[in-house]
């Protein structure tokens, strides 16, 4: 640096003669950026990568994941027999996690209720998603009229308390994991649909879909090839938000006596079991499943939000 | 203004008939019919309910019979608790339901609208850090887990609040910290980011290039318009609040509405359960409405019924 | 003549993500009481930030003003703790913005917004303060303004609300404005209308301007003199018979060829290329890349200032006795 300085302190007079010669210019060369621009993808990749909460979250959710999984085999345990005489043990070398009011092993029922919640959760998410993407994509793209009335339908809806719903369904139809699954994804897709129809608004405008059009591509196509991929991102985004409402409200419908039934065992049925047990102080049938439900949603929020950033393309540097 | 408050209304009362009907589709699938004998235990039980029900006429007598008693606030009576009427539950439980949710959403409304400004005018400062990151826990821990902690915690162990009922201010305490938090939360997060993103608006950086003071910026320009979004999700908030109360009574034996409805839902007490539910969603949607009003208010381009452009 | 305004050597860089961004590299002017001067450049040549700096504006602590000097009335403005600043602008100094759909508060009257800085700045009563703004409307050419004070701003159109951004900028009469492209935004008719108000209200009140802008039609029109800026630093300074008629850096050159002109025929050339990265600018003059008349002395010095008149000012080589000399012997092959 210090001798550039010193270069460009030079007056007229001590500059060289020679350098008074014309050069050749590469004019492509003052064109290039200087730093390598990457695909919209590896981006994102690369800033969620930085954000440490959020793969704190991504972190987890695999470990859980492969807890959810493996778990149960880890220990001799059933996740359903009864052992009456062995109730309320702390944790110890033959049951990590203790055992529960009925003799169960807390450990082994943690993983099944985290294979419970987690189905639970995706497959609602996912069902929200595809109603979602359907009903706002339909009416984002076509517009006008069909667009008015179907979100004049979407703002009743939304007005709607959907826990209120969800629990009137599960008292008629009686609490199952499939009713339960179905319940949360049709008071759930309201807010997806939304998403999707702003999204799809958007991009309709864009130059390369209206020059798709002008060279005479298919509604099917257009929609395939170019509105969708520029959504998924907030689509991915809300789902991975809305994951946790669906875990909150199963163990919250649990709380309340509406969650799965026996044999399934889920995160929100076993805190419910062991509420009588905190005043006699035996913590651990609570603080595990607790723990799980609260971290788990962490988790996804976190994930959600560091997506959020990750994704949006005017972070893009 | 006059326009947009009647066709709020206008949906508002479309929604409520909507409601009404799934909770009546909804109770005549029962399967085996929810009021049978079976489930009273006797027959003036039985006779109180078929005359409320009219459950000998024809379906569709039956649906114009019972919006008329919900028109005429008739709830009907109670098969688990005989000489009940759902109002009579309402008029026992809602009053107190009614006293913890308007104090919880106080303290959450103002703690978290604090909060967020002044997380988003020291940005990426430590306030900023340590109020997001009490603020994700706050939205990730369901609210009758912290319920359950704090029970445990400061009312078993160190024995500083009373562990459940409901009679004096020391009782409301630890209930409207649990149902409070997760709303306060989020509300937070939203006035800060709604509030960072003000303050980049070309109108800031105009009142900054008159010379205002760094105050005047804030309360006078920021802050109305930085709340606009948070007006609009006020809505779910209390809807959450509100099936908060459920969970949140029971753990703290809080003879409130929600408590009944528990209840109910888990002896299968049908009439009671229609009744508090279609009770319920008219006080949700009465609640949006009054938030969308209130959202008319805030923002003058709802006010002043837009004018198409001006003179050039 | 009398300077109101004297920038000399300023230099103002960012810190980012990606490294320092150095934005304003040793920028010097002078600008006249009672005339104009346009800045012209193209974007990301460092102009914004130039009358950024000159309010104070620069977003700290990212930003900084490394370097050199801006005189205000003989007072130097860097030298300005924060609190002092807030009493000149929008009373010495006032500034506007591009965009006027964006510059109003959505949710305040265009009545509060006229009359707060007047308020707080030169504490008028209530009542006076209403008297100045609506003079200010007539001012600016808005009809009926005791009652358009209660408006809102999504009641205007657009180049009202740009007329209603001048009106505040001028309201507590300041001896300086800072029009930051001010007509970008707007339709070509409109675009001449507010010129005109400038004019028409610098006639009135003797006010200074400095007029930023990429639009050579826009400097023509208004501006008395002209200061050429790239990749963060003057190249050339000139009246507007100078620069229009005796363009001399190769650039300023190639930004008259890119607009029509009806006094010229000929086809309209487009520069070639792009601006230089400011995170490591060029030592020499950082127009090599994209002269037609590079020299190797081009990229390894900075070219020294020329004085052509006492109004005229350019950095080339090309200006230097060598350079002519090879210009002329390249001629006659």
């Amino acid at each position: 640096m210090k001798q550039a300085e010193e270069v460009t302190k030079l007056s007229p007079a001590n500059v060289p003669d020679e350098w008074f010669t014309f050069i050749e210019v590469d004019k492509t060369e003052a064109e290039t950026v200087s730093r390598p621009s990457l695909s919209y993808w590896k981006d994102a990749w690369r800033r969620l990568r930085k954000n440490k909460m959020a793969m704190m979250g991504l972190v987890f959710l695999v470990l859980l994941t492969f807890m959810a999984i493996f778990g149960p085999m880890m220990t001799p345990y059933d996740v359903n027999v009864q052992d009456r005489p062995n109730q309320y043990q702390p944790p110890s070398a033959e049951h990590w996690f203790g055992t529960d009011n009925m003799g169960r092993d807390v450990f082994t029922r943690t993983w099944y209720g985290a294979r419970i919640s987690l189905f639970v959760g995706f497959v609602a998410a996912i069902i929200d998603v595809f109603i979602g993407i359907i009903w706002g994509g339909i009416s984002g793209y076509k517009g006008g009229r069909t667009d008015n009335i179907m979100m004049r339908i979407i703002e009743i809806l939304y007005g709607i308390p959907s826990l209120l719903v969800t629990i009137l369904l599960l008292v008629v139809f009686g609490p199952s994991l499939f009713t339960i699954i179905l319940a949360l994804a049709i008071t759930g897709w309201v807010g997806m649909a939304r998403i999707v129809r702003g999204q799809v608004l958007q991009i309709k405008n864009y130059e390369f879909v209206q020059a798709s059009k002008s060279y005479g591509a298919k509604s099917g196509r257009i929609i395939r090839k170019h509105l969708l991929p520029n959504t998924m991102g907030p689509i991915i985004v809300q789902m991975t938000l809305s994951i946790p409402t669906a875990i909150f409200a199963e163990a919250f419908l649990s709380f309340i006596g509406l969650g799965v039934q026996a044999p399934y065992a889920s995160w929100g049925v076993m805190a419910n079991d062991s509420l009588g047990a905190i005043l006699s102080g035996n913590w651990w049938t609570l603080f595990f499943p607790a723990f799980f439900i609260s971290f788990t949603m962490f988790a996804f929020n976190v994930l959600g939000d560091g997506l959020q950033d990750a994704l949006d393309p005017r972070l893009r540097k | 203004m006059f326009r947009y408050i009647l066709k709020r209304l206008l949906i508002a009362l479309i929604t409520l008939w909507i409601i009404v009907t799934i909770t009546f589709v909804l109770m005549v699938s029962v399967p085996g019919s929810p009021f049978n004998s079976e489930q009273t235990s006797n027959e003036a039980i039985q006779a109180n309910l078929e005359a409320h029900y009219n459950l000998d006429k024809p379906y569709h007598i039956q649906y114009l019979l019972y919006l008329k008693s919900i028109a005429t606030l008739d709830l009907g009576p109670s098969i688990k608790q005989p000489s009940q009427t759902v109002n009579d539950l309402l008029g026992r439980g809602f009053p107190i339901s009614f006293e913890l949710g308007m104090v919880t959403i106080i303290v959450a409304v103002i703690s978290g609208i604090l909060l967020g400004i002044l997380s988003a005018l020291r940005h990426n400062g430590i306030i900023d850090y340590l109020a997001m990151g009490f603020a994700v826990l706050g939205i990730s821990i369901p609210n009758f887990i912290l319920a359950t902690f704090l029970i445990q915690q400061l009312a078993v162990n160190l024995k500083i609040f009373p562990v459940a009922t409901w009679s004096s201010p020391m009782h409301m305490v630890l209930p409207v910290i649990a149902l409070a938090t997760g709303p306060m939360a989020i509300i937070a997060r939203l006035t800060r980011s709604s509030m960072l993103e003000v303050l980049t608006q070309d109108y800031i950086k105009m009142a900054r290039a008159k010379g205002l003071s760094p105050w005047k910026i804030t309360i006078k320009h920021a802050l109305r318009n930085a709340l606009m979004p948070v007006v609009t999700i006020m809505g779910t908030l209390l809807a959450g609040i509100l099936t908060g109360t459920f969970v949140i009574e029971q753990i703290f034996a809080i003879p409130g509405m929600g408590k009944y409805f528990v209840e109910s839902v888990n002896q299968r007490d049908y009439p009671v359960i229609m009744g508090t539910t279609v009770f319920y969603s008219a006080f949700l949607i009465f609640m949006l409405l009054l938030v969308d009003i209130a959202y008319g208010i805030l923002d003058p381009r709802i006010k002043l019924h837009k004018k198409e452009g001006g003179e050039g | 003549m009398d300077r109101i305004l004297e920038v000399n050597d300023l230099h103002v860089h960012f810190s980012t993500y990606g490294g320092t961004v150095q934005a304003v590299r040793g920028v010097s002017f002078h600008l006249n009481r009672g005339e104009t001067l346009a800045i012209v450049g193209e974007s990301g040549c460092g102009k914004s930030v130039t009358s950024n700096a000159i309010m104070g504006l620069i977003p700290s602590p990212s930003g900084k003003i490394v370097n050199g000097s801006i005189l205000f009335k003989g007072e130097d403005l860097t030298k300005f703790p924060e609190k002092k600043m807030r009493t000149i602008r929008g009373v010495d100094i006032s500034m506007i913005f591009q965009d006027p759909m964006t510059a109003l508060n959505p949710t305040l009257t265009i009545g509060t917004q006229l009359m707060e800085g007047l308020i707080q700045h030169k504490k008028v009563s209530a009542k006076e303060a209403e008297k100045r703004a609506i003079e200010m409307m007539e001012l600016v050419g808005i009809p009926n303004p005791k009652e358009r004070l209660k408006h809102y701003p999504h009641q205007f159109s657009g180049g009202m609300r740009q007329r209603i951004v001048i009106a505040i900028a001028l309201i507590c009469e300041p001896e300086l404005l800072i029009a930051d492209e001010p007509t970008t935004a707007l339709d070509g008719t409109i675009q001449a209308q507010i010129l005109e108000l400038f004019g028409a209200i610098q006639e009135k009140t003797g006010v200074s301007i400095i007029l930023i802008t990429h639009d050579l039609g826009v400097v023509a029109k208004i501006a008395d003199r002209i200061a050429v800026m790239y990749a963060g630093k003057i190249i050339e300074t000139g009246t507007k018979r100078d620069i229009f008629y005796r363009p001399q850096h190769p650039y300023t050159k190639g930004l008259l060829h890119s607009v029509p002109r009806l006094d010229e025929r000929g086809e309209l050339e487009p520069i070639d290329g792009t601006p230089p990265d400011l995170f490591s600018p060029p030592i020499g003059c950082p127009f090599t890349a994209r002269c037609p008349l590079a020299m190797e002395v081009c990229n390894k010095v900075y070219p020294a200032t020329s004085s052509l008149s006492e109004t005229h000012q350019v950095n080339c080589w090309l200006q230097d006795e060598r350079a002519k000399q090879l210009l002329a012997a390249a001629a006659s092959k």
